[in-house]
């Protein structure tokens, strides 16, 4: 009974089915319309927007610095990355240099974050592919990386650390030992998670030869990040462009092969590594000295001066309740985020608002290259497949 | 970034094959852009991706900024990058608000570039501007039916109606 099944042709047929919104294998509200040739993914249609908040139209209701929470919560699993693209921005539109300490602190808490949400993503992605082990170790290895971002920051999530100007305060006693110990650990633990899936029959054969978009069709399509450099194209601005600490940094750009979904698992799991040895460069060079920049036009005055000067009174009052006012002008900056670029264009009209704040999201643009990868493939490589793009939704939906 | 001459120099090149497409440049905070002519953005993009010693072959980013009050009052951005020589270069088309219900239009990009697909599609969806040419111009983030373009200076803030009037109903 079973044999005449499979022998009649029934798969010509093609069968739409809608997938999500609220799936857990779409990584988010993601919702797919799949046409379907027996289990032979057709054609494809990502369907976004369930998480639009119109952060970017509430950005233009508020001062400067009371943007940087709201843009914190688009891409909510590297929330540093969206607070140094929004305040690296305003600090090259009102022209304000960052102390070296700062630009030190900026570039740790940046790698930790990209640690963070490759662990995320490896956890995620190696549970939907059946490794289910996988998401406890990552996310015990994230809870510690949480645990510093509370000891220095005070939360966990959406710290709000970065400040126009360098960072709200300097890392506390004992928190550079702290780091240390995570920092020399973490490439054993990234050992670890590769001995669990490197030589695991299941996994290799879900994702070898899975995916693959040639590097000239990713590149139109405007794919940036590990994808990108998964197909072979070594494209990071940490190495391109000037910003932070990265000039100074001795770090490696991983590339894979062929592009293909195991390509895409192998230069994340490099990239962690790669990132702790910018973490130990940068405490190596950190030294002593202002965490932000001593410009009392911008930058909040020291909680002590409140008491003593009236000047520093005058200029808190007009800070938190005003803001500071930007000189008509606009600006782009972009840096590498997990996912890829991550841009942010603020446009100034001289208020104390900015009249435009817009976030070029690595997710939303990368989403574009989906289709090309599930097209042709089994449903369930395309589940694989979005698991590999790393898609965060709320970044996408912004 | 190219600095200030070498942008006057990519201007003169490009004017030269399309006289009066380059409006005006700007060199502004090290970041240079060429205000081009919205009827010409297409020829201006493609010889800035195919002319031999230009190859800003990436488009990194499509948006758009409402200048209100000033006219012309939509700014199209095309930010370009030029990953042989590391430059980035933006592109800017300054659109007129036709008025009433008509709305700005502009050439698209997406046979230039395929990435812009998705992002023509949130402009369009946030400030109203159609891009001709494009394959499927419809909303990206909003839902279908929505009227009104929510990203344009002069719709309020908190200017949308609550729908869900349950509560409001029951203990308002």
């Amino acid at each position: 009974m079973a044999e005449t099944l499979l022998t009649e042709d029934i798969t010509k047929e093609l069968m739409t089915v809608n997938i999500g919104p609220h799936h857990p294998a779409t990584h988010g509200v993601l919702r797919l319309v799949v046409d379907l040739e027996g289990e032979v993914v057709r054609d494809l249609k990502p369907v976004i927007g369930y998480v639009h908040t119109g952060i970017e139209k509430s950005c233009e209701d508020k001062s400067y610095w009371k943007v940087i929470p709201f843009v914190e919560r688009m891409d909510y699993v590297s929330y540093f990355f969206q607070m140094e693209a929004y305040c690296g921005a305003v600090e090259r539109l009102v022209g304000l240099e960052i102390p070296p300490r700062a630009k030190y602190l900026r570039t740790i808490f940046l790698e930790l974050n990209r640690i963070h949400s490759h662990l995320v993503w490896l956890g995620t992605t190696a549970l939907d592919l059946g490794a289910i082990s996988m998401l406890w170790y990552c996310f015990r290895e994230r809870d510690r990386i949480l645990d510093l971002f509370e000891m220095a920051t005070g939360q966990r999530m959406h710290t709000r650390y970065f400040q126009v100007g360098g960072v709200i305060e300097d890392i506390p006693l004992g928190f550079e030992a702290k780091l240390r110990e995570f920092v020399a650990e973490m490439p054993v633990r990234v050992g670890q998670y590769e001995a669990l899936l490197d030589r695991n029959e299941v996994f290799l054969s879900r994702t070898k030869g899975v995916g693959i978009v040639s590097r000239e069709r990713l590149l139109e399509l405007g794919v940036t990040g590990p994808l990108l450099r998964a197909a072979g194209e070594p494209w990071d601005l940490r190495k391109v462009f000037d910003y932070l600490a990265y000039p100074e940094m001795e770090f490696n750009i991983p590339v894979g092969t062929v592009g293909d979904n195991y390509d895409r698992y192998r230069v994340r799991v490099a990239e962690m590594v790669e990132s702790t040895k910018i973490i130990e460069q940068s405490l190596n060079l950190m030294e002593d000295g202002p965490f932000i920049a001593d410009d009392r036009k911008y930058v909040l005055p020291p909680r002590s001066e409140l008491s003593t000067s009236m000047e520093s009174l005058i200029h808190h009052f007009k800070l938190v309740t005003e803001g500071f006012r930007v000189e008509p002008g606009e600006v782009y900056y972009s840096i590498e985020s997990p996912r890829g670029e991550l841009g942010c264009f603020v446009l100034a009209d001289g208020s104390s608002k900015p009249s435009r704040v817009h976030f070029r999201d690595p997710s939303f643009i990368n989403l574009q290259a989906f289709k090309e990868m599930a097209v042709g493939s089994y449903i369930a490589d395309m589940i694989a497949s979005l698991g590999m793009l790393d898609p965060i939704l709320g970044g996408v939906d912004r | 970034m190219p600095d200030a001459p070498g942008l006057e120099l990519i201007r003169g090149e490009i004017e030269r094959d399309h006289p009066d497409s380059v409006l005006a440049t700007s060199f502004d905070r090290g970041q240079a852009a060429l205000i081009v002519d919205p009827t010409q953005v297409l020829a201006v993009l493609g010889r800035l991706r195919d002319a031999p010693g230009h190859a800003y072959r990436f488009l990194s980013s499509l948006h758009v900024a409402d200048y209100l009050p000033a006219e012309p009052r939509f700014g199209v951005h095309y930010e370009l990058i030029n990953r042989d020589r590391v430059e980035r270069l933006r592109v800017k088309a300054m659109l007129a608000d036709p008025g009433d219900d008509v709305l700005p239009a502009i050439d698209s990009c997406v046979g230039l570039f395929p990435t812009a697909e998705a992002q023509e599609r949130e402009a369009f969806d946030f400030f109203g501007i159609t891009f001709t040419g494009h394959p499927n111009l419809t909303r990206i983030l909003m839902p279908d039916d929505y009227v009104g373009w929510p990203q344009r200076r002069d719709f309020p803030v908190g200017g949308e109606p609550v729908t869900f009037t349950y509560n409001e109903h029951n203990y308002g």
